[in-house]
This record gives C-alpha cells, structure tokens and sequence, in this order.
C-alpha cells in the first residue's frame, strides 16, 4: 500500500503565499530577459541539467469576468482548449501529448488565465506547436465539449454538499453579494449548462492575447532558441483585446458569524476579512506577520489552538490578493462541542495581535525563515516558472529578488506593531460554519445563492 | 501531503506520479543514488543534485501501520504525531521550531509499511537537522497531556479525513472488505475507539520496539555528495548502538472464493460513483514478476483519456463521466489493481457495472494490442526524466523502496524493468488477476436528507 498519512496541516497555504508572502534571496537562480524578434518577452532561467523544458504563461482576465449567468466559461474553456485543435481531434491531440510525454494545460482563477508547457527537449519542436495550435486554432468539438461540460458538472455536483464547499461559498456570498467574487468561480450546474460554444470561442479570441501575456521558462533551453519559439508559438496571437480595469470591491457582512446546520462530526470553519493590496508598502511587514500568526507549526493559531488545546488537526490563514479586493482568509475544523472555543480563540489571538504586535523572537525567527526558506521553492522548474510569471504580473524589475531579503530585514518592530492593527482586525472576521456547532449563535441567517 | 484515503481520480494521478518517482531514464540510470552501511547497521543514501543549495533530509523507519498488534489500530502513526513531543534536549514544540527558525520545513508521515522523518532545509543547516533527528530515533520523553491533547489532534485528523468524507469511509471500509486477513484491512489512521484507548505506555512500548539505527534508512538529496554525508552520518547516527529488532511478520491471505460488494448513501454525496479493487501481487507479495506487466496493464487500460477504458465507457458508449484503472505493487504485503467510473447522467450504476463487465471480459478474451503495450512503455520510460527534475521527490522514491526491502539496483533497473515487458506478460498477468472473485466493488450514492 502507497497510503500515507502525514502529519501536516495548513493546506493551502501555499497558494496565497506565493504571491506575496515569501521573498527572498536570488543567488540560487539567474534570471535573463528574452525578447524575440518580433518583440515577445519571457523571463528564463537556463539550466541544462535535465533534458526538460518548463513553460508557465499568463493572461488578463479569468472566471470574475464570466457573464452573469455564464458562470463557469472560463474554467470550461481552460479545459476545451487541450480537447482537440488544428487538424487534431480530441483523441488525436491527447495521443500525441500522451506519445510524446508533453504536459500540456490551461487553467482559470478569478483573475488570470494560465497555460503550462512541459517537455522534453527532443520533443520541444513539437510540443511548442500543440501549445500554439491550443490557443490559436481550438476546435471545440461537440463530443469534448459535452463531454467535458458533463464532467465539470458532475465535480460540481460531487462537491456541492460538502461542508467545505458550502461554508467557502456561503462566506464569499456574503462577503461580495454584488460582485462576481461572490459567485462560485467554477459556476454552477445550471450555469455550465448555458454556456455555448461560440461563448468559449469568444473567450479565447478575448482573453489569449499578446498584451497581456506574461512568459516564464525554465530548463534546457538557450535564449536564442527559445526567442525563435516565442515568435512561432504566440506570433500570431492577436496584439490586445478590450481590458477590463479592475472594479474594486470592498467585502459587506462585516463581524458576522454564519451557521449553516449539517449532520457532520466536525464543523467546518472558514473565516476572513479585508487585507492590504498586492503593492502595498506594507506588504513585507504583512508577509513577516502572517508567517507569526499563519506559519505552521510555531505559528500562534497551530500552538494555541491545535498544540496547546488539541482543538484542531489544522488551522490556516493566508493573504489573498485579488485583482478587486485583497483579503486575508482563513480556516479551521473542530468537533461541534468546540467550535464555539475555537471561534473565540482565533478572535482572541487576532486581537491580541493587533494590540500587542509581535515578541522580538517571533520577529527574528519568521524574518530567518522567510528568507531562508526561499531557495526551498526552487528545487523544480514548475515553481521556478511560476515564479517568474508572477514576478511580471506583479510589475517587478528583473533583479526584484537581489533585494528581498534586504527588504524584509529592513522591517522595523515599529513598522510591525503598526501594520498588525492594520491586518488583523478582529471585529472584523467574519466566520462561516457549517456543521451542528454548540453554543455558538448566528449573527444573521446564512445568505441563499444569488438567483 | 498525501491523504491516506485517496479518491479514485487522485488515485489514478498518484499511480502515474508513482510511475514516474520509481522511474528511470533512457540511459537506464535513475537517481543515481549512493548507499553504504554504517556499523550499527543503518543504510545511508545520498542523491546529489547540487542546482540549488537546499537539501531534503529524510529517515525512514520500516515500521508502518500493518506491523501494530490486533487492537491498537492507529498507534504507528500515533507514535509519529508524538515524535515532535520532545526529547531532553529538543523540548515539546521545539523540533518543528528549530527547523523553520533555520529556514527549513519538516514533516513526517506514516504509511502501512513504514514511517518517515523529514527536514527540506538550507544544505549549511544539514548537520543541524541530523542532530535532531538521530537524538529523536531513542531519546523520546513523552509527557501525559501532551500525550493526550495529541491524541485529541490524532481524533480531529480522523474526523477531517474519513468521518467528514463520505467516500474516504466506503474507502475505509472496502479496504476492511478487501484484506480478509493482512493487516492492510484496518485503517491506518486507526478505529475510532482503538486511537481513544492509546496510551503512553502503548506509544513507548512501540517506540523501543521498531526505533532503532539498523531498522531505518537515511536519504539525504540535493546539495550533498557521499563524502560529504558520510562523516556527518557517522558522527550523528553511527554513534546509536544497533539493537535486536523483531522480523517483520506478516500473515498471508486466505484464497478468496467470492466477490463482495459495499454499497453507501450519504446525505453529503453528490453524485453516484462505482469502484472496484482486486487484490494484486506486489513486490514482495505473490507472484513479485507480475509487477512490472500489472503496471503496463494499467497504464493500457486505464491510464489516460486514451485508454481503452476511457474510450469505450467515456467517448464511444458515452454511459461514463470518467473511467481508469490504476495498480499499487510498491508494498511489502499484497497490491491492489483498481478500477473506478461515475456513469453519466441517466446511465444506472448497475449498467455501466455491467459494462465494464463487458469490456474487462473482451480484455481477458481477446487480450491487448501489442502496439499499446509497446506505447504505454515508450511514454512510461520517457516520463521517468521527469523524476530526476526535484530534490525531494527522488528522495521519497527511493526512501520508500528501501524501506520495503527493496536495493538500488532493483530502482535503478527500472527502465530495462519496464522496457522487458512484452504482451504476453502483460496478459498473463490480467488473466490471473482479473479473473479471480478476489475483489470488492463499492458504490457511493447520494442520500436525500430526511
């Protein structure tokens, strides 16, 4: 038997980390600007040890930008897109990919839309060219499309009565009922089900465009050969669609707590309240505070809560900095004779933090970890990649990563006990509980799904 | 982190990435790995990968959940909880402390057949970690309320994996249906009330037991070389005396003489699913030359969105949402060859049962196309490159092999393994595993709420 079981909590740290929450130092990667002759730019980091090249690339506008009642278009169309393209029907283009080992995939989030590259070297020409033929000639055959749509709505449906599903989606209906972030991303069974092919063809030819592309490469490959690659896999995208300035939305039910009851052993909580935006001048003294209150094990919600009272096998929280509204999230679970305990103790630990800042040793320690972990997200290409392409997004120099150890030592205590009542506002939280809690009331009822 | 009860869609993702962390390269070489021997019996690995100045460092222990006594379900992966509870250097709270104060992660984790330690880390904080770790392997004290708020945190992980998860608990227990007698039958996490009845004195006991320099392997990869690790590994844990470890007794399975089948309504469940597990050999199980052939068969039958599963119940009948197949042979007692569907909406479960029915029974008659073996192979050896593009991934590979019992040049032939396999192997093996009752269908459904 492969089955593990690990002692790890804190899931989903990682994925609003990424973004904001750990600099570091850069001596471990070299990173070279490419431009291709017509002008395409990636940002590369060479390294010939395996024979594999590793492509991340993003564009503007994701699930958020969904038609109302067409929710789901992107996440549908990001899996339309490896279904068969160019002269290749479905099973055709999967064969080749399968043949030749390419990994080949696009995905959705609220604000992006991301297409990822792996090959290896003898099989780039290749491989390369699926990727153009993906964004520049999809099929949208009706046979993938029925048959992914039924697919996505079966996931939908798999996960719709999930306690975790649910306390997620009745948290952001409350918190955005007037803004696309309050819709669930993926859409609904209804939903998927209006969205037409011609919808999807749409959404490509919008979304897949060179002004917004943002590349990053890692592996066995010289600048030269991958500027020519450049050229011949986006060349032909078109140069720009309508951009959509972000709208920016402020999170409603503020300090509200939500019970929606379920006959589950264990309550599932999520909680969260507004953050700081993506460039804000406060963000390294942000990410030094999260990694005290958030950082596994050590951090103040995993000693209190799950070390010292044995409440929870995991707590977490993380930034996350949307494109229209930044927020920090977080969640728990715990029997329903402890929820309302556990509730207090988060409140209590927000505030407390936001009261007193942080002790001079959790300071020194999360500031060495931050900067000492970072070589850690280095040890593949697919994280190198990503990294890369967020570095663009984010409007970042090149050599942004020479001075983020030094812009996280430079954050004072002062910076720290002021940026901690700023980022933890513990009136603010607002939780969603699914489950049959004890001795935990309802501020107002639970927020049906928007008609 | 892996879950211990792993839907059937992940579960066929994990078989491929198992695929291709046991894989190797087209020049038949894989990790490259070097061993040697302390005196105290310890096995100490490394696997040099010097791009970044980071190293993974990992024991692994061979003692896992199938080697708990009958009634104390749970207590392997109790005892790996309680590891970070303290020595008389390292107090309670303090291992987890130190390492990401120096920058570093760590975990652990506990399988049937082994458990595991492990620090990703700057290499300059190697030693650091080493030190750690080797006072851990016999010096654990273990305070009574630590020992119970624990067993609280061990309590809440079970209710968040398999008692708020509908299908983590058909899994549970098909697993319980499957194994009528090897240890793999009971739950790794442990019975609810056998983990409530787990003491300190269990812990301890189990610890003085299995814990011990020549029943563990150290894997260090990354920024190391042997001559760099092996004075550390010596000074660190060559100093830890050997002590008398018992063998590992496993007992044997009863022939199987009828199929069995679990049905589950669950008022969380969205949607209908059919999965059935056979029993398979393994590595060190059965007939151990099916193995290879069995993961070619997978890979053949089920292993993608052109496989022959997917593209007659999936694309051609259009009665399944998905469909696969995957097959587990890394282990010291029996595998499991798995099959799973979701029918589509309007297609009954006992007919896309009786389908796939249809279709396993074409396989066993008419066998699979020399092409497709011949196809599965040349991706499955072309993956392996994949394998070497990670520090930690190889050094869980090979941790994982070796603690089952597995050498090095058995890893490192995996390519000419897997390039060996012909059609009629492959077959062979299908029609001895496949054609047997020893297997269990389980079906999830949804469940009005009352």
């Amino acid at each position: 038997m492969r089955s593990v079981i690990a002692r790890a909590s804190v899931p989903f740290l990682v994925f609003a980390a990424l973004l904001l929450v750990r600099p570091g130092i850069a001596e471990a990667i070299e990173i070279q600007r490419v431009v291709s002759p017509s002008g395409i730019e990636a940002w590369l980091v060479e390294d010939h040890k395996n024979p594999i090249i590793t492509l991340s690339a993003s564009f503007e506008g994701g699930a958020a930008a969904d038609p109302d009642g067409k929710e789901g278009l992107a996440v549908l169309t990001a899996s339309l897109l490896d279904e068969g393209a160019g002269p290749y029907d479905s099973d055709a283009f999967r064969r080749k990919l399968e043949d030749m080992v390419i990994g080949l995939g696009f995905s959705a989030r609220n604000d992006s839309f991301g297409a990822s590259l792996q090959t290896l070297t003898e099989n780039s020409d290749e491989a390369f060219d699926l990727l153009r033929l993906a964004m520049t000639e999809p099929r949208f055959d009706t046979e993938p499309v029925e048959r992914i749509r039924a697919q996505i709505v079966a996931g939908l449906k798999r996960s719709e009565n999930r306690p975790q599903t649910i306390a997620s989606r009745v948290w952001w209906r409350a918190a955005f009922p007037h803004h696309p972030y309050g819709r669930p991303s993926g859409g609904t069974v209804e939903s998927v089900g209006h969205v037409t092919t011609a919808d999807m063809k749409a959404f490509a030819g919008r979304v897949l465009t060179r002004g917004s592309l943002k590349i990053g490469v890692v592996g066995d490959i010289a600048p030269e050969r991958l500027g020519t690659l450049l050229d011949k896999t986006f060349g032909t995208l078109p140069e720009s669609g309508p951009s959509t300035p972000p709208v920016p939305a402020k999170p409603a039910a503020i300090g509200e707590t939500f019970v929606v009851q379920n006959p589950v052993p264990q309550s599932v909580v999520v909680f969260g309240h507004r953050g700081i935006p993506r460039n804000d001048p406060d963000r390294f003294a942000a990410s030094i505070l999260m990694e005290i209150m958030a950082g596994g094990f050590g951090s103040r919600l995993t000693e209190e809560i799950r070390e010292k009272r044995g409440l929870t096998y995991g707590i977490y929280a993380y930034t996350l900095p949307l494109e229209d509204a930044q927020m920090i999230m977080g969640g728990v679970s715990t029997r329903n004779d402890k929820v309302a305990e556990t509730v207090g103790l988060v409140r209590e630990i927000w505030a407390e933090m936001a009261l007193n800042g942080p002790t001079e040793e959790e300071v020194r320690d999360a500031k060495t970890y931050i900067n000492g972990s970072f070589p850690m997200r280095l040890t593949s290409s697919r994280p190198i990649a990503g990294l890369l392409v967020s570095l663009q997004r984010d409007g970042r120099a090149i050599d942004y990563l020479d001075g983020r150890e030094d812009r996280i030592n430079a954050v004072t205590m002062a910076d720290l006990k002021r940026v901690a009542k700023r980022l933890f506002l513990a009136d603010e939280l607002t939780f969603s509980v699914v489950g049959e809690p004890q001795g935990l009331t309802a501020t107002a009822p639970a927020p049906e799904p928007r008609s | 982190m892996r879950s211990r009860m792993i839907p059937e869609r992940m579960m066929l993702a994990l078989a491929a990435l198992c695929v291709v962390m046991t894989g190797g390269t087209v020049d038949a070489k894989v990790y490259e790995p070097e061993s040697i021997t302390l005196a105290n019996g310890m096995q100490v690995v490394a696997i040099t990968d010097n791009r970044v100045p980071v190293v993974t460092h990992m024991v692994w222990y061979k003692v896992g959940g199938a080697d708990e006594a009958p009634g104390e379900t749970g207590l392997a992966h109790f005892l790996e909880h309680l590891l970070f509870k303290g020595t008389e250097k390292v107090l309670s709270g303090q291992f987890s402390r130190t390492v990401s104060r120096n920058g570093g992660d760590g975990n652990a984790f506990t399988g049937y057949d082994y458990t595991a330690y492990f620090q990703t880390i700057a290499s300059d904080k190697l030693p650091l970690v080493m030190e750690m770790e080797a006072d851990r392997m016999v010096n654990l004290t273990l305070d009574l309320d630590e020992v119970a708020s624990e067993r609280e945190v061990v309590l809440e992980e079970r209710r968040s994996r398999i008692d708020n998860n509908p299908g983590s608990l058909l899994s549970e227990r098909t697993n319980a249906a499957l194994y009528l007698n090897y240890p793999y039958r009971r739950p790794l996490i442990g019975w609810a009330h056998e983990i409530k009845a787990l003491t300190r004195e269990n812990a301890l006991a189990f610890y003085r037991k299995w814990y011990a320099p020549n029943n563990a392997v150290l894997v260090v990869a990354g920024d190391i070389t042997m001559d760099e690790l092996k004075p550390l590994a010596e000074k660190y844990y060559g100093v830890i005396p050997a002590r008398a470890v018992p063998d590992r007794k496993r007992p044997l399975e009863p022939e199987q003489i009828s199929a069995r089948r679990i049905e589950f309504s669950h008022p969380q469940v969205g949607q209908v699913s059919w999965s059935r597990r056979y029993q398979a050999p393994s590595r060190f199980y059965g007939e151990t030359d099916q193995v290879m052939p069995l993961d070619v068969l997978a890979e053949v039958i089920g292993g993608g969105a052109t496989s022959r599963l997917y593209r007659s119940l999936v694309i051609d009948r259009k009665i399944a949402l998905s469909a696969g197949a995957s097959y587990s042979g890394s282990s010291i007692g029996p595998g499991t060859f798995s099959f799973y569907a979701v029918p589509t909406e309007g297609t009954s479960v006992e007919a896309l049962e009786a389908a796939f029915e249809e279709e396993l029974a074409a396989i066993l008659r008419d066998g699979v196309d020399a092409q497709e073996v011949a196809r599965a192979v040349k991706s499955m050896k072309a993956s392996a490159v994949y394998a070497r593009d990670s520090v930690t991934a190889p050094a869980h590979a090979v941790g994982q092999a070796l603690a089952i019992g597995r050498t090095i040049a058995e890893i490192e032939s995996w390519p000419d393994q897997v390039g060996a396999v012909t059609q009629e192997q492959v077959m062979q093996a299908a029609r001895a595993i496949l054609d047997t009752p020893a297997h269990v269908t389980s079906i999830l459904r949804p469940k009005p709420a009352s």
